[in-house]
């Protein structure tokens, strides 16, 4: 990859942290639910409230998610794995610990494969632990915070990726590649703005050319790509004008701001922790055996690069249109389905980036009934254009009136007449026979114009019926004069 | 007491503050020879050889039980916050916090 | 034999019941009485709940009446130590941090004792979070014991052992970390037993160390606690460290071991040298050496064993305790539930000053260490160290169990000894349970039963370990021994005439 360096003097050095809130039912240790959205404080129970005498008991499909998460990024699976509990005192951490993985995380390894720029990239993980959410603190006035405990217990995997990221633009590309994964293998929404995607970066700076790694601030509060994408650019002008003075870099946590498009060190140093891990003794080790991988492999749908790859090798789809194809799961399956339905790939792609995808604000709207156009109702339309049933321009038209009024093709063509206004110089013909074997009639029309009755009669009669009667009396004035 | 001390007081008031306790003088005198004490007994296992010897974590022979993805009620709102010492409409309610340290959630402003 | 008199049993009172001779009102009423008349002087009850109590009981006869089946422990008066969580009933483990906790659920065990129609009497006192040898660290009073008011009853279980000694109840249910149901059991005469590790669901148990806490049941009979352990133990969804297997025939063994002329032949005691060491009382030693020679008189063999790791046991014990410790009791924080600081100007002197107000003297002590061990850079120095001595306790018990089907000791070097005796020197306290802890970090199960008295008059207590998943072979050799000697039947002096 030789990209251009994001910065002249200095090699930037980015790690990311992602964490991924697994949707599943319930909780990661307890039964209450998971819905997004609830009213404060009404989706718990006494386990994730941490009452005492509570216990933790593990939810299989949390498991499930993760392995699938580990085997999508090419992670060792371990056999056998623990989980390890995480202190320190906050509102928000109801056991005054998390329990999450240290020492032995469920899978290590792996690594996320994006394009940027239509370049291949690939970001090498760490590893990918599970662990529980904490509940959510709201700041009021007057010297008071509010404590939501719904949040707590919702099941996460942790993305550690090694420091290969080298750019904000890369990073933010690299934070847009989980989602989409996360969102293909359908564990989670991977949604930002809402908190099931959250996104912690460690950003450092050392000459090119120098393998020793510069002292890293770690960087947090960014909840969309673009916040990814412009702190990271704020964080490397900051170091890089530090380091030019001959200034040194303070190890610390810095708290994005986007209204004011700053990193600010985490102020009145926040007090001690010693996170003093050490192993769950209520959860005993986890063991994930063969049989467990091998439905989890057996049911792993397709992933984004597989499908890149098919579409622009088999399908013969230009590495852009793929591209955005592939970029949500969603969109892919819509046009599979289309393709399967008997669309031919390249103008279904074509009908999909330019009009389809136009019309909706999030690709998963293509799923479910919901959808104005289903993918086999596009398939029938291009089919229309394809036959010569419809123009290009008609068949936009067609889909507009298909998309608002939920309808197919081939009833609003039947409908309104298109398939007949198509035939235009088949009417002219017809109309020009029937006016041509009647001159007596032609004649005597400009006198008497109830003749055209007559006319349009014969016209249908002429074409079996299915003469559009309107675009019939139009051609007749004009021949009859 | 024998010889050099184990711990002083200066790291006990350390760990008293990792431990979120608020001790007075005489409690951190007290248990700067109370902790001596006992750190100088438990060190009679360091005599002990553990090479080779596996960590005993859990007193189980058995592996994680997993349950199925099911979910039940939750507790009513009333229940959950029953017991809270300070509560304020449908929340918890703690002194204003100051941005918080590493790990999990997030905080919103109101 | 009188349902409600104070030496009535478990076989005595359910029959009845069930077979509607005598109500379960009448039962509970009688204990009731008793309490009100007799715990003032002993301090046993944190919580009497004799409206809840009343109401059980009518259940239960309300079901013999409908001709249901009112379970098998139908009219039982039982107390249950403060560290179980009673739906709608106020648990506090005997901590300020706790006062006023009401909870929302009810603990496994407490259910299945309600579901088979016993009688909860109320809430026992306790040594504060379950930490403690003596019922001296409670912050609601200490537990006097019936043998002797100037004596303590043990600990952490204090009120539980001494309730079931002064017949404040038929059984009672209580936790076991260090020794905290043996050792009370032991100091007040009565039977108690720690069943094997995730035997007993610990869901609803107040966490003090969560690998080695363990519930269980008291009683003044084998018989009778290995009823209670039967209706207690059993796997459980909301435990992930709960044993599988099935329960095992804990009453039938108890039976089988109590049989006149039953006879311990092939049974092979073991009895370790190292829990004989120096230090002990010449008395409690004397006892058990007696409780050896009657087992043998059974045709019991006796086989010396060695546990070679056992003087690393207290500092094992109090590494792993107290790291574990300090981690579950990191919850009480004042936010949720409990007590809390007044006015606090900060989040952190909401956290600080609620917790060291609100936490006594000894569980600051064991955050403290657990904190200090746990610290990075310590970790495998202190808690790493000594979860591999663990594993080497372990592997000494297997190995005495190839050659031994129960290792019988003593559980206490000492009787009871006095108010304020040992609470100078911490270590002094930790010491004494060195004859207990090892089967906690092990995970056997272990029974106490009555053995003797002292010249004094003070109980001393035997000790029957067991393999893992062993209680029937525990139960059938305390059944024996029980049923060979008196001991059990010996009553405290009336509370009134003590001094």
């Amino acid at each position: 990859m030789t990209a251009t360096p994001m910065h002249p003097k200095y090699e930037v050095v980015i790690g990311l942290e992602v964490h991924v809130q697994l949707a599943t039912k319930s909780k990661i240790f307890s039964w209450s639910s998971t819905a997004f959205g609830a009213e404060p404080n009404t989706e718990t129970d006494p386990v994730c409230l941490g009452m005492p005498g509570t216990l933790p008991v593990l939810n299989a499909a949390a498991v499930e998610a993760a392995v699938r998460l580990g085997l999508a990024a090419g992670c060792k699976i371990r056999p056998r794995c623990r989980f390890s509990r995480k202190h320190y005192f906050y509102p928000d951490l109801p056991k005054g610990f998390q329990i999450s993985q240290f020492d032995e995380p469920i899978c290590e390894g792996g690594a996320i494969k994006f394009r940027l720029h239509g370049e291949p990239h690939s970001v090498r993980l760490t590893r990918i632990h599970m662990e529980e959410d904490a509940g959510k603190n709201l700041h009021a006035a007057a010297g008071v915070s509010f404590v939501d405990y719904n949040r707590a217990g919702v099941p996460l995997c942790e993305i550690v990726s090694e420091p290969d990221v080298r750019s904000a633009e890369e990073a933010a590309e690299y934070v847009r590649a989980i989602r989409s994964l996360v969102r293909y293998l359908g564990i989670g929404d991977g949604n930002m703005e809402e908190g099931s995607l959250r996104c912690d970066a460690n950003v450092s700076l050392r000459l090119h050319g120098e393998t020793k790694l510069g002292t890293k601030a770690e960087i947090k509060n960014m909840n969309s790509f673009k916040n990814v994408r412009d702190a990271v650019e704020y964080e490397v002008k900051r170091q890089a004008t530090l380091l030019d003075k001959g200034e040194r870099i303070v190890q610390e946590t810095r708290l994005w701001d986007a209204s004011r498009g700053v990193t600010q060190s985490m102020r009145s140093k926040e007090q001690a922790h010693d996170y003093k891990y050490f192993p769950e003794p209520d959860l005993p080790p986890l063991v994930v055996d063969e049989a467990f991988l091998a439905k989890v492999r057996a049911t792993q749908p397709p992933l984004p690069e597989e499908l890149f790859i098919k579409y622009t090798t088999e399908q013969g789809l230009s590495p852009q249109d793929a591209g955005v194809l592939v970029a949500d799961r969603a969109t892919a399956r819509y046009f599979d389905s289309s393709v399967s339905s008997g669309a031919p790939a390249k103008p279904a792609a074509n009908w999909i980036i330019n009009e389809v995808l136009a019309r909706v604000s999030d690709p998963r709207d293509l799923e479910g009934d919901a959808v104005p156009v289903p993918a086999k109702n596009l398939a029938e339309l291009v089919g229309c254009v394809q036959s010569g049933t419809l123009s290009s321009k008609q068949a936009k038209d067609v889909f507009a009136k298909m998309w608002a009024e939920k309808r197919t093709a081939g009833d609003i063509v039947k409908a309104e007449g298109l398939a007949q206004v198509s035939d235009a110089g088949a009417l002219e013909e017809a109309c020009k026979r029937v006016v041509a074997a009647n001159p007596e009639e032609a004649s005597r029309f400009k006198e008497n114009p109830k003749l055209m009755g007559f006319f349009v009669g014969a016209v249908m009669k002429e074409t079996g019926g299915k003469a559009n009667p309107k675009a019939v009396n139009e051609i007749l004035r004009r021949l009859l004069g | 007491m024998s010889g050099a001390s184990r711990i002083k007081p200066e790291e006990v008031r350390e760990i008293a503050t990792l431990s979120r306790l608020r001790l007075s003088d005489e409690e951190v005198k007290a248990l700067t020879q109370d902790l001596d004490s006992i750190l100088g007994y438990v060190a009679e296992l360091s005599a002990l050889d553990m090479t080779g010897v596996e960590p005993m974590t859990h007193a189980v022979p058995f592996d994680c039980p997993l349950r199925a993805d099911e979910v039940r009620p939750s507790l009513p709102l009333e229940e959950a916050l029953a017991n809270a010492p300070r509560r304020e409409a449908s929340f918890f309610q703690v002194p204003r916090i100051v941005p918080g340290p590493a790990g999990g959630g997030g905080e919103e402003d109101l | 034999m009188d349902p409600r008199a104070a030496t009535s049993t478990i076989a005595s009172i359910v029959p009845a019941v069930r077979a509607g001779k005598i109500r379960a009102r009448e039962v509970a009423d009688a204990y009731l009485e008793r309490i009100a008349r007799e715990d003032a002087a002993l301090g046993c009850y944190v919580r009497v709940d004799a409206e809840g109590a009343r109401r059980s009981a009518d259940a239960v006869d309300a079901a013999v009446k409908a001709g249901r089946d009112p379970g098998p422990l139908a009219g039982v008066p039982l107390g249950i130590k403060d560290i179980f969580c009673t739906k709608g009933v106020e648990t506090a483990c005997a901590s300020k941090i706790l006062r006023g906790f009401v909870p929302p659920y009810e603990s496994t065990v407490t259910a299945r004792l309600a579901a088979a129609g016993a009688v909860s009497l109320g809430k026992l006192n306790m040594d504060e979070f379950a930490m403690g040898s003596s019922n001296e660290n409670s912050a609601v009073g200490t537990v006097k014991n019936p043998w002797s008011l100037a004596h303590v009853p043990g600990g952490s279980s204090g009120g539980s052992a001494a309730a079931v000694a002064a017949s404040l109840c038929v059984g009672a249910t209580g936790t076991d970390t260090g020794g905290s149901i043996r050792q009370p059991a032991s100091l007040c005469g009565v039977v108690g037993i720690k069943p094997t590790y995730g035997r007993v669901s610990r869901y609803g148990v107040i966490a003090f160390a969560s690998s080695l806490d363990h519930p269980g049941p008291f009683a003044r009979t084998v018989e009778d606690t290995a009823t209670l352990l039967e209706v207690m133990a059993g796997a459980d969804p909301l435990d992930a460290t709960s044993v599988p297997q099935p329960v095992g025939a804990y009453a039938k063994a108890a039976r089988a071991g109590r049989q006149s002329g039953s006879s311990l032949n092939g049974v092979r005691v073991g009895v370790p040298a190292e829990y004989f060491a120096a230090g002990m009382d010449p008395e409690v030693e004397a006892a058990v050496r007696g409780a050896h020679e009657e087992l043998a008189r059974a045709g019991a063999t006796l086989v010396p064993v060695s546990l070679p790791h056992t003087r690393y046991a207290i500092a094992t014990y109090y590494l792993v305790c107290t790291a574990e410790a300090s981690s579950n009791l990191s919850r009480y924080d004042g936010v949720k539930y409990g007590a809390r600081a007044a006015d606090p100007k900060s989040l952190e002197e909401l956290y600080a000053r609620t917790r060291g107000e609100g936490f006594g003297r000894e569980p600051k002590r064991r955050i403290m260490l657990g904190t200090y061990v746990l610290r990075a850079g310590y970790y495998e120095a202190y808690y790493g160290k000594a979860l591999r001595a663990r594993r080497k306790i372990a592997d000494d018990f297997a190995a005495a169990f190839a050659k031994c089907d129960v290792l019988v000791t003593a559980t206490s070097p000492v009787p009871a000894f006095k108010f304020g005796e040992r609470m100078g020197d911490p270590l002094q306290m930790y010491l004494a349970d060195v004859l207990t802890v090892a089967p906690n970090l092990a995970g056997i199960p272990a029974l106490a039963q009555p053995c003797g008295f002292s010249t004094m008059g003070l109980p001393i207590g035997l000790q029957v370990m067991g393999p893992p998943l062993g209680e029937e072979a525990c139960f059938r050799v305390a059944g024996a021994y029980e049923s060979r000697t008196s001991w059990h039947e010996k009553r405290p002096p009336d509370v009134g005439g003590l001094k």
